[in-house]
């Protein structure tokens, strides 16, 4: 009995040590912005590799997701016979959570996933050992660039995501079923608000950029240096960024939308 | 591994894609266009009930927008409803007769208010107030009085 209670105690203390060890990871990533001005050119290619890499996914999903919801908002919408507010059902559903939640999936999976596997080998191969010894921090030097690459890219991709959505809703809409077009954009803007809508989902983004890498970097740096270890560290960045999203999300959407 | 230059290339373009797609949500996905705080001049009118009317309600003349509701506010003394709207400038020949009246658009749709020109000289300027209005239509009332009046033939017969 006392056992299994000291066990569990165990546990909650390794957890809230890894959890201590992540803010003062991030304090000392934040903190390497100062290495990092002088050196723009690390953030370009590390915002390639995180960022334009990732764009494709982004896109084609957005595309899809969009024409998904030009399909089943119809469906619904044509039943009250309001086809006229499918652009606000699409745009709105777009903007505000599918942007945002969707694209911090999909850079958890493509992106979050191979920063941390390429962070979890160096430290195996002990690349940051030597980085170390030849007296180049490997926190501002590897971590930093790739932390604001992702920070920058975020946001980037969501918006490219809903816009390309928005477009497939319209292409559906119109283009298939037969929704008014002047109706679909002219209804969408009555509804969807640049600040209400649209910022709001900009900060998710932001946030969610933020989280997804934080926690894949700190993933990497914080793993067994051994090839399982790099393994499990890459399956712990995804379900983690996966949580952290959803949660976060459920969070942010009370704060802002509910009154 | 690419050269430096095509990665500073490839950056730029998904940087400039971002800021285009920022810009399409903000013309024609959402309402940034049609926004025109600052411009324009404040009226305010008062209601017995406003039904459902919001802040950014339309404010519409002959079916037309031509502004907004900014506030809408409680009067303690008078038991009313104070509400402020905001016309855009360009539309500067409205009398100060004018009716104010609370349409629903549609029979599931938001409630504006629609302005009904009267035929005073006098146009109304910012702070004008419009004294004439008409309150939201309630249907639980409409449904009531119809009960009422129902039941009132049915005693006289």
């Amino acid at each position: 009995m006392l056992d299994a209670l000291a066990r569990f105690g165990r546990h909650g203390m390794v957890a809230l040590e890894r959890f201590g060890r992540a803010h003062l990871l991030f304090l000392q990533i934040v903190a390497g912005i100062t290495s990092l001005l002088p050196r723009p050119g690390l953030l370009v290619t590390q915002t390639y590799s995180v960022g334009v890499r990732t764009l494709v996914i982004v896109t084609v999903s957005g595309l899809f997701v969009g024409m998904v919801l030009g399909l089943q908002g119809y469906y619904v919408l044509s039943q009250f016979a309001a086809e006229d507010s499918l652009g606000v059902m699409v745009a709105a559903s777009l903007v505000r959570e599918l942007g945002p939640v969707v694209t911090a999936l999909l850079f958890a999976g493509r992106a979050g996933s191979a920063l941390t596997a390429e962070i979890g080998l160096m430290k195996a191969t002990e690349q940051l050992s030597g980085l170390e010894m030849m007296a180049v921090d490997p926190v501002r030097r590897i971590l930093t660039p790739r932390f604001f690459a992702g920070l920058i890219s975020m946001p980037v991709l969501a918006a490219l995501f809903s816009a390309i959505g928005a477009l497939g809703g319209y292409f559906v809409g119109v283009g298939l079923l037969g929704v008014d077009d002047g109706a679909f954009w002219s209804q969408m803007q009555a509804k969807i608000d640049w600040n209400e809508d649209v910022i709001n989902g900009v900060i998710k983004s932001l946030v969610f950029g933020l989280v997804c890498t934080w926690i894949a970097l700190f993933q990497g740096y914080d793993s067994v240096p051994t090839s399982e270890g790099v393994s499990r560290a890459t399956t712990r960045t995804v379900v983690h960024s996966a949580l952290a999203v959803l949660v976060l999300d459920f969070v942010l959407t009370a704060m802002m939308f509910g009154e | 591994m690419m050269k430096i230059r095509q990665v500073e290339i490839a950056v730029g373009a998904f940087m400039a894609a971002g800021l285009i797609a920022l810009f399409f949500l903000a013309m024609q996905v959402s309402n940034l266009s049609a926004f025109t705080t600052g411009e324009g001049y404040e009226v305010s009118a008062r209601f017995d009930n406003i039904g459902g009317l919001k802040v950014r309600s339309p404010v519409a003349m002959a079916g037309v927008r031509l502004g907004r509701v900014v506030g809408i506010r409680y009067d303690q003394s008078s038991y009313e409803a104070l509400v402020t709207m905001r016309i855009e400038s360009q539309y500067d020949q409205i009398p100060d007769d004018t009716f104010a009246k609370i349409y629903t658009s549609g029979l599931l749709g938001e409630q504006y208010i629609g302005l009904d020109p009267g035929g005073s000289e006098e146009m109304l300027a910012d702070g004008g107030e419009i004294t004439m209005t008409q309150s939201a239509l309630v249907l639980e009332e409409i449904v009531g009085q119809f009960l009422f009046s129902k039941a009132e033939e049915k005693g006289l017969e």
